[in-house]
Parts: C-alpha cells; sequence; structure tokens
C-alpha cells in the first residue's frame, strides 16, 4: 500500500458530545462520543478536539482513535500530561453530556488497509490506533492478518490490557516479571519470528519508545520502508 | 462555535507571537516523524538542486560549508499546534544554492525530497529572499539525527512539516506536486497565521 492509494478527504470542524466518560488508569480518560455528521474512518487515524474558552481562545490536541469504523460512538483515550491544557480539561472537567468541537477523521499514513499482514510494536497510551486496528481485524475476521507486541511498564498502567490480551496481543512489561515473561524491554529473538510474513509493521508510542522499537526491527531485518512511526511527546 | 463550559484555558500571554491555536512548548522539542529515523554520516550525506535550473549542481557536506553561512533566529510552529520560540539554526540560505543552479523563469515550485522518501512542495516565493534555509546546526551544536540531521531544511514561516528533514534535493518545476503529508490531507502552502493545516482550511 502507497500513500498514492489513499485518496485525501477534506475534514470539516464539527461537534461531539460525550456519551461515556471513564478514567481506566491514573493517567488516562477514555472518551466515547457522538460526533455530527461523522465521516468513515480507517484504523490508525486520528481526531482533533478544539476547546473554547469565553473570550475565543482555543487550544487543540489531536488524539488516535481506539474505535472500529462500524462502532456507532468514537472511542478516544487520552494520556493526562502534567499540566496538560486539553488533556487536563479532559480529565477533570469535560463530563458526559458536554458538547466539543471535533475535526476528523486525519491522517491517512498510519493508517491500516486491513488487507496488508501486519505487525503493531507500541508502547503505552501507543497502543490506542493498534486497538483500533486488533478491532477492526476482528469484525472483518482477518485476525490472522494483525500481530499486536504491546509494551508497558506495568499492568496497572497499560491501556486496554484485558482486550489486548483476549485478542491475542504479545504483551511485554518492562518492569514486572509474569509467568511466561521476565520484566524487560523486547528484545530481537522475542520479535523475530513474529515478524514471519509480514510487509508492513507499525511503531506507536512516546519519542522514546519509538526510537527503541525503530532500532529494533531495523535489528531484526525490517526494510526501513515497511516502518510507519508515530511518535507523541517531548523528545527529552 | 459556542463555548466549551468550563474551559478557561491556561496559555495565554503570548497572543501576538502565537499563530491561531497554537500553544508554547517552552524547552522541550516534540519530534514528529512518520519513518524510521535515517543514520546519514555527513561524508555520505549531499544535496542537489536540479529540474528547472541552468546548472544542476551537488554539494557535498564541505561544499556546503565553503557557501557563506547564515543563522536563523526566532520561532517555528508545528501543526500539532506547538510552536518554539526563539531557536537558532545555522546554516545556508536556500538563496545561496538557488543563484548557483540558476532558476529558469518557469520554474514556479519547488518539490524538496529528503534521502527517506519523504517530499513537501513548496511555491518557489516560499524559499527566496532569506526566508528559507539548509540547517546543520542547533543551538551551536550538530544538528540531531532525530530532528533532521545531518542537514534539514528550514522553512520557519511556514507549518514545520515543509521544513524537511534529512534534505537531499530541492527539484524546481513548473506545477504544484503534493508532498508527502500534502498528499495526506494537509494544506498545500500551510502558512500558520492563516491556520492553514489540513485541506481545505
Amino acid at each position: 500500500m502507497s500513500i498514492q492509494d489513499v485518496r485525501p478527504v477534506e475534514t470539516a470542524w464539527t461537534t461531539g458530545t460525550i456519551i461515556e466518560k471513564e478514567l481506566p488508569t491514573e493517567r488516562t480518560v477514555r472518551l466515547r462520543m457522538h460526533v455530527d455528521g461523522r465521516l468513515p474512518h480507517q484504523p490508525g487515524q486520528h481526531y482533533l478536539i478544539r476547546l473554547r474558552a469565553p473570550d475565543d481562545y482555543t487550544a487543540q490536541r489531536s488524539y488516535s482513535l481506539a474505535s472500529d469504523d462500524e462502532d456507532p460512538l468514537v472511542e478516544l483515550l487520552v494520556e493526562r500530561l502534567p499540566d496538560g491544557e486539553v488533556s487536563g480539561f479532559l480529565a477533570d472537567v469535560a463530563e458526559v453530556g458536554d458538547v466539543l468541537e471535533m475535526r476528523g477523521p486525519i491522517g491517512r499514513w498510519f493508517t491500516w488497509d486491513t488487507r496488508t499482514p501486519a505487525l503493531c510494536l507500541v508502547g503505552g497510551t501507543g497502543v490506542v490506533p493498534a486497538v483500533s486496528m486488533l478491532r477492526t481485524a476482528r469484525r472483518l475476521h482477518r485476525d490472522e492478518l494483525l500481530r499486536v507486541v504491546a509494551v508497558g511498564r506495568s499492568p496497572d498502567v497499560l491501556p486496554y490490557r484485558a482486550e489486548l490480551a483476549k485478542d491475542g496481543a504479545r504483551i511485554a512489561y518492562t518492569r514486572v516479571d509474569t509467568d511466561t515473561r521476565p520484566a524487560g524491554a523486547v528484545t530481537a529473538d522475542e520479535l523475530r519470528p513474529l515478524l514471519e510474513g509480514r510487509e508492513l509493521t507499525y511503531v506507536c508510542g512516546s519519542a522514546r519508545f519509538a526510537a527503541y522499537a525503530e532500532t529494533l526491527l531495523l535489528d531484526c531485518g525490517v526494510a526501513p520502508g515497511a516502518i510507519r512511526v508515530e511518535r507523541f511527546g517531548p523528545s527529552g | 462555535m459556542a463555548v466549551t463550559r468550563g474551559f478557561v484555558g491556561k496559555r495565554r500571554g503570548h497572543e501576538r507571537r502565537l499563530p491561531p491555536g497554537q500553544y508554547d512548548v517552552g524547552g522541550s522539542w516534540p519530534v514528529l516523524t512518520a519513518e524510521a529515523t535515517p543514520r546519514i554520516e555527513p561524508d555520505q550525506w549531499s544535496l542537489r538542486v536540479d529540474g528547472l535550473v541552468e546548472r544542476p549542481t551537488t554539494w557535498s557536506w564541505d561544499d556546503v560549508h565553503r557557501l557563506p553561512s547564515s543563522t536563523y533566529f526566532g520561532d517555528i510552529h508545528c501543526v500539532t499546534t506547538w510552536s518554539k520560540f526563539d531557536v537558532a539554526f545555522k546554516g545556508v540560505s536556500v538563496d545561496a544554492l538557488l543563484d548557483a543552479a540558476g532558476p529558469r523563469p518557469d520554474a514556479a515550485y519547488v518539490l524538496a525530497h529528503s534521502s527517506t522518501g519523504y517530499t513537501t512542495n513548496l511555491p518557489i516565493e516560499d524559499l527566496v529572499d532569506g526566508k528559507a534555509w539548509v540547517v546543520w546546526e542547533y543551538g551551536g551544536k550538530p544538528l540531531p539525527r532525530e530532528h533532521g540531521g545531518p542537514v534539514r531544511l528550514l522553512v520557519p514561516h511556514l507549518y514545520f512539516w515543509k521544513s524537511a528533514k534529512w534534505v537531499s534535493r530541492l527539484e524546481l518545476m513548473t506545477h504544484d506536486q503534493p508532498g508527502f503529508w500534502e498528499q495526506n490531507g494537509y494544506h498545500d502552502r500551510g502558512d500558520p497565521w492563516l491556520e492553514q493545516r489540513y485541506q481545505g482550511d
């Protein structure tokens, strides 16, 4: 799949209503929203949320979708950043029934076409686009096309831990031993067998995680052109 | 649109300096790339200016350092809404490169290419008259790899995806040809003051 295969779509600002809100971990908020005039999306795409103050000051951020396109609601998982202007509002102030400005779906590169055998190597809240890809794969009965390796510090902070485990993702904790795996970063020996037959790889996570994951994939012999990256957060 | 219930906002104070919808990221410098970060040694790097020019020219690392150096000091703006104030980049003005290559009168657009295959398109007016650089130093140190090192394009008056990392070629053309993000739904020009973020803005 090349970019040329994906047709750009013009998006415009619309509004979305918070239908469900929960705080699944200490540092995340999960929102399920009804979006007015919603457009179809591909797994891996994101939405913008824009907040508007009484003096018309605005702040906007983009958040990856966790939901499948067939889901009647759009699901976002937002990490609450220290002093985060938008993430702090969504976690602490926003309530069910609130209406927010939204725009999407955005992004045509970090998307899965639902046909290419792929592997996601994702860390922390970077699991979100992989959750969307897994949900879509499950709906289409194409689970075998998508392998997910999800990395977190510990079970209590890995978003969507139970769903990822149920859908067959390999889960690696860097700080916690489990029955099947000692604590530690994913190794090339662990990853190599999972890469067999994969044509594309998706890396999503913090700048630090993405740098590690990219290097690991290259060490495993993945071609640079077969690695798609979405990273977030400061560069440290 | 309507006011968001309960939102007052935190980050005012730079209204005249911040384009609409942007915030001051402070000391950090977020890294956003779509591809694996390449490892390019300076002695393997080169830059070519070709297409609609009188003298297609290639510069090596040493060649480009022999050109008169030029510095940018000011602000940069990323489409993901962060802006960074008072950054210093050193390199060479794109004017110096174009003067050497001699653009033909029908050259109206430039497609900047990176060694990764990344591309971005710009009208030639956005690259001339002291508005654009090819840079290899940030804050007095070699430009880090993840920020496009050894050499990136710098077009600070447009959103930062126009400042192609790992730049390797400037191709002058008669027509506009959308680059990587532009084909992916981002705006063709990307002026932060006009908030030209996405197709349709």
